[in-house]
């Protein structure tokens, strides 16, 4: 079993309220030690259980958000371990910043549903509810998965693969070598892999950085813009980045491929995805365009629905309908400068959505685009993805570590020690940048040899 | 018409590395055992490449002596030329491989076999293996003979239904023209068994006279010969040592092979198994490396008693004029006469996880398998599985524990694990990347770590086994000494590490701290060391690996420790994985099927996902809290 101590964010992370930020496990207590300051300068460690303390929580002397700490020591806690748990004031930046520095001083990022694990396995959930405790892991773990790719930036991820694949060729080399002495020689290879090893040590530094800005994440709420072709869903999203992003033409079916931006409206921030047009087509790079359309829609979390309000309704409409029944939807009825064909109060009833008349070429009605969004993002009725953020530092502490391996070879190196050793840290480097994409690494390293190398007698 | 003979515990079928193996343990357990063999002329045969050991492949042979194995003696008596390879490396991946004298090793072999207690050599091909209510009852030969037996371990390498094919020629031969077994399959797959068709090849020998080594770069043998037994007195085996000799293709070689590629069994469709990608035949270099000019052909003696040489890097299943077209393009061999053709076979092999890692059959009890026929591929993979199974074999009928060595206790570990859990579509070969804890499982502490095993099952004397004893107390004391003797920064420790061009002193420091320097050794350290014991050569090279690379160790050992946890955790042989709530289907499936005996196992399985692990740890302590 793992006995580690482990550290999650507890509450939902959003914009307001207040954050909890649990840790569990034998170094709860010395690890809070590390990190909380008082005025008087009381070590927690010290206090009773189940007390609360006003303070700070710091990284040296960096002062990072004022606290209060929950003490509770083994066993009467929801773990039956030491169990401490932050209170901050929430905001997404400052919760994620306390959880990465308790991270920092020794506590690993829980697993999903490790909590609820490690509180049955130790006696504290009773046996009823076995089932429900693998339920929860199960979901949890699922969705995390499925949230660590979907997240990732495009060259993000692209970037990545590269780096990971740079790492596996030189272990495959090095390998090949050892295991085909008589073929293959690794003379002078040393520092042609200092090399690589710089190079790649320099890409994950840009990575970590990008995370900082988080850039390395698709934040925001994931709006995906669907429509008819030449409804003006270009237009739309031209006007809300500000910029001619997309190509907008007369001809329908330009956009083929999905253009993404990331905007601001009254603070929160969206993740606007703009589609090729929906229809039966025969044209293939069209067809891979819509396709393409239908899937980045069904995990949105908002979806707005661009009409023609200047033609009339046809089959690939009710296409979309139907695909946006169940969903979160926004209609919009563009082109409303023309004349206008559909009737907002017969779509209204149809669909059962909210309908905007806007005109995207005139710039009129995007306001009140505006304010429905927030007002629906205040309300609570449209979320953004809590796990983004979670996500965000689980890749960041995947690329820290692929980082720190990668380092350890270039001391290895340095030292003068034998090629062997290389690999060792670099399977590490390789392994760990493989959990953000969800890949293990199961038969990589002898397949690589394998592809690469001619072996054998 | 059948008749019943004498019963015995048990019968290995196959007198391979494997078979050998496993007879020999069984019988040196005090089991009664019966070693049935197609042809008692080909015991311990070596049908490929004339030599044992290599990288990784030697590390099995030191364990394999480290367990109370007789392949390391046996290579030890007969070898014709030593080496160590990777000399350069790190300890971890020194490994030594020894050119054998073939007829030597198989005749060696056939005495041990031949004069030892308890074990009958019977030549008779086994066509049914004789069971009741699944389990084990006895064997039947071709000729009808009824052996009762508690137990079988088959090791029928590749002489399954084999089929030895080059060009348009194919013989239902087993390898060298032997008797093919053609009956058993039928058998096994009747007992519910899964069946692989899985290929291998093998390169032409050819008469040395017909050489012209003058072109050739000759290889010599290492000066120190290095035994694989760790009971062999290195000063009792010097002897004069034959030499291998180097030589490349040629552009002409390859446009031969690609103008005649249509003609190959393995291009054409005419072989169906599948082959493994680390001894690829000479067509598959040359076609899936198409930009390497030439490749390296090693032309190695077969013994001492013949002509024949074995053209390594070579194998080929061509036809026998482009053979002979292709042989003679390569430089020294432009006259040269083929003895005997290369050729490819095929045969049946099982899917190995249907295996417990005991490696006896879940389905049926009693029967064992080891070597080629479970899909590993080389004679020392298949020599550890043999032991192994001999020794589990043993252990069961004789009521004790049997075992099963985990990855991080040794490489026969890390093979056997990845054979029964991993899903393996070609014959499985060791290599060192293949074990994760290499570092500690290096061939130069195998007796450390597991004669205490083999003492355990009984396979190592008491005398043998007091040795190793003392050479571990010997190797913790002068490590300890080493770290606790301070090191002044005095002009004659000054004028050492100036010798050596090593960073002088500034404060003093420990001897262990300035033994970690990579330009110094507990060796170079002598003269400073005024303190030091006289200490056998195999425990000073223990002590020199350990300080030198304690850092490196004890991480890898950390990774052990967490490795051990999930190890540790026992799943029950009858657990109803469907009954498993939330577990995914495929999961279900996968676990259900391989039926893994640890946590830990189960997470190595491809499909099992660490959610799938934590819900079935969460689902064990359910049936533990329960049963309280």
């Amino acid at each position: 079993m793992k006995t580690d101590t482990i550290a999650a964010i507890a509450t939902a992370v959003s914009n307001g309220g207040i954050s909890i930020i649990r840790i569990s496990g034998d170094e709860a207590f010395s690890i809070i030690d590390k990190i909380y300051k008082s005025k008087k300068g009381k070590k927690l460690s010290d206090c009773s259980s189940h007390t609360v303390h006003y303070g700070y929580i710091a990284d040296g002397d960096t002062v990072i958000d004022e606290v209060m700490v929950l003490l509770m020591r083994s066993p009467h806690t929801y773990t039956k371990e030491d169990v401490v748990e932050i209170d901050c004031h929430g905001g997404i930046v400052v919760t994620k910043k306390i959880l990465e520095t308790v991270l920092k001083y020794g506590a690993r990022l829980a697993d999903p549903g490790e909590f609820t694990k490690r509180a049955f396995l130790n006696g504290r959930i009773d046996l009823s509810q076995a089932e429900a405790v693998s339920d929860i892991i199960n979901a949890k773990s699922e969705y995390a998965l499925k949230n660590s790719l979907n997240q990732l930036r495009g060259n993000v991820l692209d970037k990545i693969k590269d780096i990971r694949q740079s790492i596996i060729d030189d272990i495959a080399f090095i390998e090949a070598a050892l295991d085909d002495p008589e073929h293959i020689t690794l003379d002078d290879f040393s520092n042609e892999l200092a090399k690589h090893i710089e190079v790649n040590v320099i890409e994950l530094d840009k990575l970590l950085k990008s995370s900082d800005n988080g850039r390395l994440l698709k934040e925001g709420i994931k709006t995906v813009i669907l429509g008819k072709p030449n409804a003006g869903k270009s237009s739309l999203l031209n006007v809300l980045v500000g910029t001619d992003r997309a190509i907008v033409t007369d001809i329908a079916g330009t956009t083929r491929d999905t253009l993404e931006e990331t905007i601001q409206i009254g603070g929160i921030c969206l993740n606007v995805i703009d589609t090729a047009g929906i229809r039966n087509t025969e044209d293939i790079v069209e067809k891979i365009g819509v396709e393409k359309a239908m899937k980045s829609a069904e995990d949105a979390d908002l979806i707005i629905y661009v009409m023609d309000a200047s033609t009339n309704l046809d089959g690939n409409d009710h296409l979309i309908i139907d695909f946006i029944k169940n969903r979160k939807a926004i209609i919009l009825l563009n082109k409303t400068d023309l004349n206008m064909v559909i009737d907002p109060k017969e779509m209204e009833t149809l669909t059962g959505k909210d309908i905007i008349q806007i005109s995207a070429k005139e710039n009129m009605g995007i306001d009140k685009l505006e304010k429905w969004i927030t007002d629906m993002y205040f309300q609570g009725k449209i979320d953004l993805n809590n796990e983004i953020y979670i996500t965000n530092i689980r890749h960041k502490e995947a690329i820290m570590e692929s980082k720190n391996s990668l380092l350890m070879v270039n001391q290895s190196i340095e030292d003068g020690m034998p090629e062997d050793f290389f690999s060792i840290d670099m399977m590490n480097a390789y392994k760990v940048l493989g959990e953000i994409l969800g890949e293990a690494v199961d038969e990589d390293l002898v397949n690589t040899i394998f592809c690469k190398f001619c072996m054998g007698k | 018409m059948s008749y019943t003979y004498e019963s015995y515990d048990v019968v290995v079928v196959g007198a391979g590395h494997a078979g050998c193996e496993a007879a020999l343990a069984c019988a040196r357990l005090s089991l009664n055992t019966l070693i049935v063999t197609i042809s008692t002329d080909s015991i311990a045969l070596m049908p490929c490449n004339p030599n044992i050991g290599g990288t990784s492949k030697g590390h099995l042979v030191r364990e394999i002596d480290a367990l109370g194995g007789e392949m390391g003696k046996n290579i030890d008596k007969t070898f014709i030329q030593s080496k160590m390879l990777n000399g350069s490396k790190g300890p971890a991946v020194h490994s030594l491989r020894a050119q054998a004298d073939k007829e030597d090793y198989s005749r060696s072999m056939r005495k041990i076999l031949e004069n030892t207690p308890n074990l009958t050599l019977k030549q008779a091909e086994v066509v049914e293996i004789l069971t009741e209510n699944n389990k084990v009852s006895g064997i039947k030969t071709f000729s009808g003979g009824i052996y009762p037996c508690k137990a079988v371990i088959l090791c029928t390498g590749t002489y399954l239904k084999a089929r030895c094919v080059y060009g348009e020629v194919s013989n239902y031969t087993g390898p060298n023209g032997l008797q093919s077994a053609n009956h058993l399959t039928e058998s096994l797959k009747a007992l519910g068994i899964e069946m692989y068709r899985f290929k291998t090849g093998t390169p032409a020998r050819i008469d040395k006279r017909s050489i012209d080594f003058s072109k050739m770069e000759e290889q010599f043998g290492d000066e120190e010969i290095v035994p694989f037994s760790f009971t062999t007195n290195p000063e009792e085996i010097r002897k004069e040592q034959v030499s291998c000799w180097l030589t490349y293709t040629n552009e002409k070689t390859h446009e031969i092979i690609r103008n005649n590629i249509h003609r190959s069994p393995l291009y054409s469709g005419n072989i169906k198994g599948t082959g493994p990608r680390y001894c690829p035949s000479i067509e598959d270099k040359v076609v899936k490396f198409a930009d390497k000019d030439r490749h390296q052909v090693f032309i190695e003696p077969e013994g001492n008693y013949t002509n024949e040489m074995y053209v390594g890097g070579m194998s080929s299943s061509l036809p026998e004029d482009v053979q002979y077209e292709m042989y003679r393009s390569v430089s020294g061999l432009e006259n040269v006469k083929i003895v005997r053709n290369a050729y490819a076979i095929e045969y049946d092999c099982i899917n190995p996880m249907q295996l417990k890692p005991t490696l006896e059959f879940m389905k049926i009890e009693g029967l064992f398998s080891g070597g080629q026929f479970n899909g590993s591929s080389g004679y020392e993979e298949a020599a550890a599985q043999g032991l192994i199974a001999g020794i589990n074999v043993s252990m069961k009928l004789l009521g004790k524990e049997q075992i099963v060595l985990d990855r991080s206790e040794a490489y026969i570990g890390v093979l056997i694990d990845d054979l029964v859990t991993k899903e393996t579509h070609e014959p499985y070969r060791m290599m060192t990347s293949r074990a994760e804890y290499r570092l500690i499982l290096r061939q130069d502490n195998a007796d450390i770590r597991l004669t205490k095993i083999g003492y355990k099952v009984g396979l190592i004397d008491e005398e043998r086994y007091q040795k190793v004893v003392q050479k571990e107390t010997s190797i913790n004391k002068e490590i300890e000494r080493l770290n606790n003797t301070p090191i002044g920064a005095n002009k004659e420790v000054q004028d050492l590490l100036m010798k050596h061009e090593s960073t002088l002193l500034k404060t003093g420091t420990t001897l262990a701290e300035l033994i970690r320097r990579p330009e110094l050794s507990y060796e170079i350290l002598a003269p400073i060391d005024k303190s030091r014991p006289e200490l056998p050569k195999d425990v000073i090279e223990q002590v020199n690996i350990n300080i030198k690379y304690d850092g490196y160790i004890q991480r890898q050992l950390r990774q052990v420790e967490q490795y051990k946890k999930l190890e540790n955790k026992k799943i029950p042989e009858d657990l109803d994985y469907y009954e498993v709530p939330s577990l995914r289907i495929e999961a279900k499936q996968k676990l259900d099927k391989i039926k893994p005996i640890s946590v830990g196992q189960a997470s190595r399985i491809s499909g099992v996902s660490p959610a799938d692990i934590s819900v079935l740890l969460v689902y064990l302590e359910h049936l533990r809290r329960s049963k309280v």
